[in-house]
């Protein structure tokens, strides 16, 4: 019997141990943020935060291509699982009228010397609707689409002299997009080398990054942002032109080139494959580092996106920080995003190799020189525009996605294409009320 | 009082109650619930992204716009071509194996055991390695083989017309077997003693065949059918991941591929629940049709 209650006596105390609070409850604060470099960057720098305040940073990196489906499926469930969501721009309209982002209006203007921040990318990752003045986030990440290049290849006397003699201009990173057509069909040698590696995909905005670009470039348009007419802008002739140009690109790109995207360009351009190839900035710092491109690392250059015949845009990319209105931590993330816009922790944000939205910081000469490719980064800046970030972003975006794609592998002819894509888009709007 | 009832137990029927209730109750919660709801939001302009705004009642206007839009019939055509290819191919080969198998060999126990283990693995891993496989270019296993022959790389995930033979050989790759499994229990369940008095009679093999196995066996091989179809008419995983959610172009994008898309991309969800039910109604009715022939094909055996 004595050894009985004795057993209990030791069951009741693991229990009492076990179900007692924990003396050293932390706060803690859950970031959501795409498996990516950049996220491992903020991992480090939030340190930082933890250091000063004492309050633990759980920075979940989930997978790129299950990134939106688990945030939204998040958001519909009403989940406080995270507390601030690193979400794309084209969110900003879905998340905002669907009250999963808190506003942050007010305390912004407050908190946050707004004109210490890229005009662009507070347009971009912030405001919904544009030109309201109406913030929902902060921006953290800003990527924009650009080129990488093969320097031996570029650099080569032989490769100068015969590409002079047959184009009648010296061979360099290419400025305008004839000259990136011109320089990819030189290098075109298959099956070992092709001209260039763009993104084709049809998986979530691939072939839409890579496309609408080229499209504004050569004076096309998604539509007019205030009446949200699309027809005669996203099938007129320019746009015709602009995608008969992209395909003509497939022509000098890898047999698989049409399931490009941003990854499938990097492995391209690191297996050798070719000798130009489009993609974030924020994938470089892995291009020059030995351990990741090991042939490569330091035979790569870097360039602006080219321009068109009538004008120059790039497609923005990155991310902005916002606080979800699930969250039971809405004033420690408040604190957070505070503490993450300061100079010198921008400074450090672009140190350790984020694309820091701080203008000053980006154009300082320490921001420049930090890497090979923080230059040509910057240089993007002033032509970064973005896609539709209205709540229905996802359906236009499809509606892009199939037509352009189809247009590519030969399904479709470019005008039939458009057509489609604008006659789509107008009844997605209209369906939602944009026409009342 | 309470002790007379303790003396006596349970009857029979409480203890009945107390055995189906978890299961009730679960069924409730997790099927009839959700089935009910989606029988409502289908009727109803909603999107789960936008809690804040109300579910508008818009009667049969979310299954009149589905059912008069081409684009969703070219993806049910879509559908049933992959449909037809693929369990045809999977009968086939499975039935074919299966008479193979049905006999006795050293080692058949690791042969069978090897020759299942593709329907043993998860279809999105399968997805995976077989688009590393059918790389459109010679760094692909297929590509590389093949290339010598065809002259070049064969576009089997970027040419809108091989994409779904692509599609189609990887689904038969991994559920040939599960109809060889089902195909192989039949086989074993016929009385050998039937074969023998044929062989008394000197009956040929094809007589064998047509006469004993193919009668005996047919009501299995229909169950086979019935559940590859069923599954096969909601095929998303493998379309997923191997040509990258329906490409290229729409050329591999199934019904259950586009329903996805509708719900959790567009978080269109009165139209996707809408949709849901065209296609529920559209596997009932398939469902109905072979369980009719079935029992038909049993009654005469």
């Amino acid at each position: 019997m004595k050894k009985l209650v004795c057993y209990f006596a030791i069951l009741m105390f693991s229990v009492l141990i076990i179900a007692a609070p924990s003396t050293d409850a932390q706060e803690k604060l859950t970031i959501a943020w795409a498996q990516w470099d950049p996220a491992n960057y903020l991992d480090e720098l939030s340190k930082d935060f933890t250091t000063e305040t004492g309050i633990e940073v759980d920075l979940v990196q989930i997978s790129w291509s299950h990134f939106q489906d688990q945030v939204f499926t998040a958001f519909v469930g009403k989940s406080d699982r995270y507390d601030i969501v690193i979400g794309d721009s084209q969110w900003l309209g879905r998340n905002s009228v669907g009250g999963h982002y808190v506003d942050l209006t007010d305390w912004i203007n407050e908190n946050i010397d707004v004109d210490s921040i890229y005009g662009t990318a507070m347009e971009a990752f912030a405001e919904y609707p544009k030109g309201s003045g109406k913030y929902w986030a902060l921006p953290a990440e800003v990527d924009a689409n650009g080129f990488l290049y093969r320097t031996d290849l570029f650099e080569d006397p032989s490769e100068k002299a015969a590409f002079k003699e047959k184009y009648g201009y010296e061979l360099a990173p290419p400025k305008t997009y004839d000259e990136l057509r011109d320089i990819a069909e030189f290098f075109t040698r298959p099956p070992d080398l092709y001209g260039i590696a763009p993104w084709y995909s049809k998986e979530y905005d691939g072939i839409t990054m890579g496309f609408q670009q080229v499209m504004w470039s050569f004076g096309g348009s998604y539509g007019d942002p205030e009446t949200y007419k699309v027809d005669g802008h996203i099938n007129s002739d320019d746009v015709v032109a602009a995608l008969e140009y992209y395909k003509s690109l497939k022509e000098l790109s890898p047999p698989d080139a049409p399931n490009y995207y941003w990854a499938e360009t990097l492995d391209a351009f690191k297996a050798g494959k070719v000798a130009m190839a489009m993609d974030y900035f924020a994938f470089f710092p892995g291009v020059v580092d030995p351990n990741q491109n090991p042939n490569y690392y330091d035979k790569t250059g870097f360039f602006v996106s080219p321009a068109g015949p009538k004008g120059h845009a790039i497609s923005i990319g990155g991310q902005g920080m916002s606080i979800s209105s699930y969250s039971k931590n809405q004033e420690i993330a408040k604190r957070y995003l505070k503490w993450f816009m300061q100079k010198p922790v921008q400074e450090k944000w672009a140190q350790l190799g984020g694309f820091t939205p701080h203008e000053e910081v980006l154009q300082s000469e320490v921001f420049l020189n930090a890497t090979p490719f923080n230059r040509a980064f910057a240089a993007s800046f002033p032509y970064l525009r973005d896609f539709w970030a209205v709540p229905e972003y996802a359906e236009l975006l499809e509606a892009c996605q199939t037509g352009w794609n189809q247009v590519i592998i030969g399904s479709k002819s470019a005008k039939e294409a458009l057509d489609e894509i604008a006659r789509k888009h107008e009844a997605i709007f209209e369906d939602a009320g944009y026409y009342d | 009082m309470r002790s007379a009832r303790f003396s006596r137990g349970f009857s029979d029927y409480q203890i009945k109650m107390a055995f189906i209730m978890p299961t009730m109750i679960l069924l409730i919660l997790m099927n009839i619930f959700p089935l009910l709801w989606s029988l409502y939001l289908s009727f109803h302009r909603y999107r789960a992204s936008m809690p804040n705004r109300p579910a508008r009642f818009i009667g049969v206007q979310n299954y009149a716009r589905l059912l008069t839009d081409p684009e969703i019939w070219g993806y049910f055509q879509t559908t049933a071509y992959f449909v037809v290819l693929a369990v045809i191919t999977q009968f086939i080969i499975g039935f074919g194996l299966a008479l193979l198998l049905n006999r006795e060999f050293r080692y058949k126990g690791v042969v069978t055991t090897l020759i299942l283990l593709p329907m043993m693995l998860s279809p999105v891993v399968v997805g995976l390695f077989w688009r590393f496989i059918f790389a459109s270019d010679v760094s692909g296993l297929v590509n590389y083989l093949l290339s010598p022959l065809f002259g070049g790389p064969i576009g089997w995930t970027t040419d809108p017309k091989i994409a779904m033979l692509a599609v189609v050989i990887v689904d038969t790759w991994m559920w040939s077997p599960f109809m060889m499994l089902i195909s192989l229990a039949g086989l074993s369940a016929i009385p050998k003693y039937l074969y023998e008095a044929a062989d008394v009679d000197r009956a040929s093999r094809w007589f064998k065949f047509r006469w004993i196995t193919l009668p005996l066996v047919s009501p299995l091989l229909l169950i086979a059918l019935l559940f590859r179809t069923m599954d096969a008419f909601k095929m998303f995983d493998i379309v997923y991941v191997l040509t990258r959610e329906g490409g290229p172009g729409i050329a591999t994008e199934t019904v259950s591929m586009n329903l996805y898309k509708l719900a959790f991309r567009n978080y269109n969800t009165g139209k996707a629940c809408a949709m849901a039910y065209i296609l529920l109604i559209i596997i009932v009715a398939l469902s109905n049709i072979y369980v009719k022939y079935l029992n038909k094909v049993r009654s005469e055996a």
